[in-house]
């Protein structure tokens, strides 16, 4: 947990392409930024969903990849210095007595500003979890999502569930402190690195490691510990495997997350927003990109961009009250050619 | 063309199909919940449907693309596609799928 409080102009919630856009557009204007993403990476769904997949409707940009879209951004924005806070959900927010923002993460990170821009996209990326009776109660002390420390599943019987890198790659991770691993997958066939499916089979060979294909039927124990994970096969049927820990991994879902309780009106989970601010119900608190909705949006990065300009001359007058908003172009103006650090 | 969904609850609902679009637009467009976190493009398994096994013959096999993401669905059985990935034709007029728990929370 941190203490420590930042000042800036804006927090934008999600470095999504349109977050990032965003940082250009407030930037330009003199206003400083900082991100809050739950992801440890830029990019947001382009990064999360589909790095390698090809975009073609970029303006400019015939063809180029989620991931490529994402670097190109980073390139564009780095003059403006933005601050990133990676693996952190905004969790809570408070106007203060000056009329400012202070958003609190999960982290506990706080940081000061004079508005704020939702840019979350289809809100937080959240790993998804099995549909079991009793999972939740086994949340955090037997099923983990993740896992922190390798050191904590020393000695464990461990079940591990999924077909994908990261299913793979903490079954190879954890085999040598594991007292047993268990890999618990629906096929033979794995989307995973193959050289990592050819090491897991390799350490079943050898007896080191169990594969089970099958899938999750449920958990068993006292509600407090698990005991065992039950596992249903097409070829056996139902059968209990005696487990200490639960590790899914069935990528990530997204959810609006506690950007549901910002006192927002929403609209299925979609933020309306006016199309000359991108103002929300709120104001001083902005929507831009997947996340808002108004009377002809069209979900695309392109709209986000154009939101994101709009946005920000209506932030600018939010962030620097009574100076005059000065409309330039980049090509011409060498103040803002200062400001993106080419002159 | 028509195609039957079933949500969640049991209930099931007929929408009008367009020979040319995908499942997963034509459900979304039919006023029926489906996440389809990625729009489309057969990189999430938020679109998951189970197709009747009347229909599993005409709906054809999983691409190797689709395979991998149905990786990352949730309860997977015969009949699992991804939404997104069966193109609707003539021949799929009348179609049954059940959205499945992951294609909805």
């Amino acid at each position: 947990m941190t203490t420590e409080t930042h000042e800036t102009d804006a927090i934008i919630i999600g470095a999504g392409p349109c977050g990032l856009f965003a940082v250009f557009e407030l930037g330009l204007l003199g206003l400083k930024t900082h991100l809050v993403d739950i992801l440890d990476r830029s990019g947001g769904q382009c990064a999360e969903l589909y790095p390698e997949k090809p975009i073609y409707d970029i303006p400019a940009i015939p063809m180029c990849t989620g991931q490529e879209l994402t670097d190109r951004l980073m390139e564009q924005i780095k003059a403006f210095d933005p601050v990133f806070h990676f693996q952190e959900m905004a969790e809570g927010l408070t106007k203060l007595d000056d009329g400012r923002w202070e958003l609190t993460t999960d982290q506990g990170t706080k940081i000061v500003a004079h508005v704020i821009v939702i840019a979350a996209g289809g809100g937080s990326f959240v790993p998804k979890k099995p549909h079991l009776d009793g999972l939740a109660e086994y949340e955090d002390t037997s099923v983990f999502y993740a896992v922190r420390k390798i050191d904590a599943f020393a000695g464990k019987r461990i079940v591990i569930a999924g077909g994908g890198d990261s299913a793979l790659d903490w079954a190879l991770n954890l085999q040598p402190v594991a007292e047993k691993v268990t890999l618990v997958h629906h096929r033979d066939g794995f989307r995973a690195a193959p050289a990592s499916v050819d090491a897991m089979h390799a350490l079943v060979d050898a007896g080191k490691m169990e594969f089970k294909i099958a899938q999750l039927a449920g958990v068993n124990g006292d509600g407090t510990n698990m005991t065992s994970v039950r596992v249903k096969s097409k070829t056996d049927g139902e059968s209990d495997i005696p487990a200490d820990a639960l590790l899914p991994f069935f990528g990530l879902t997204m959810k609006l997350g506690p950007i549901a309780e910002f006192g927002l009106n929403l609209n299925e989970n979609l933020i309306p927003v006016d199309t000359e601010k991108f103002e929300t119900s709120i104001p001083s608190i902005f929507a831009i990109g997947d996340i808002n909705t108004y009377p002809g949006k069209l979900k695309l990065i392109l709209s986000g961009f154009h939101e994101a300009a709009l946005m920000s001359q209506a932030a600018f007058l939010v962030c620097r009250p009574g100076e005059r908003l000065r409309f330039q172009y980049t090509t011409s103006s060498s103040d803002l050619q200062k400001k993106l650090g080419v002159r | 063309m028509k195609v039957h969904v079933t949500d969640l609850e049991g209930n099931t609902k007929e929408i009008e199909g367009t020979i040319g679009w995908t499942l997963m637009e034509v459900i979304r467009d039919g006023g029926v919940s489906i996440k389809a976190e990625c729009g489309g493009a057969c990189a999430c398994a938020t679109c998951h449907v189970y197709v009747a096994d009347e229909w599993m013959d005409q709906t054809g096999e999983r691409t190797e693309e689709e395979e991998d993401m149905i990786d990352l669905a949730l309860d997977v059985q015969d009949g699992s596609r991804l939404a997104c990935q069966i193109e609707l034709t003539e021949a799929l007029d009348g179609l049954q799928v059940t959205l499945a728990r992951d294609a909805v929370l």
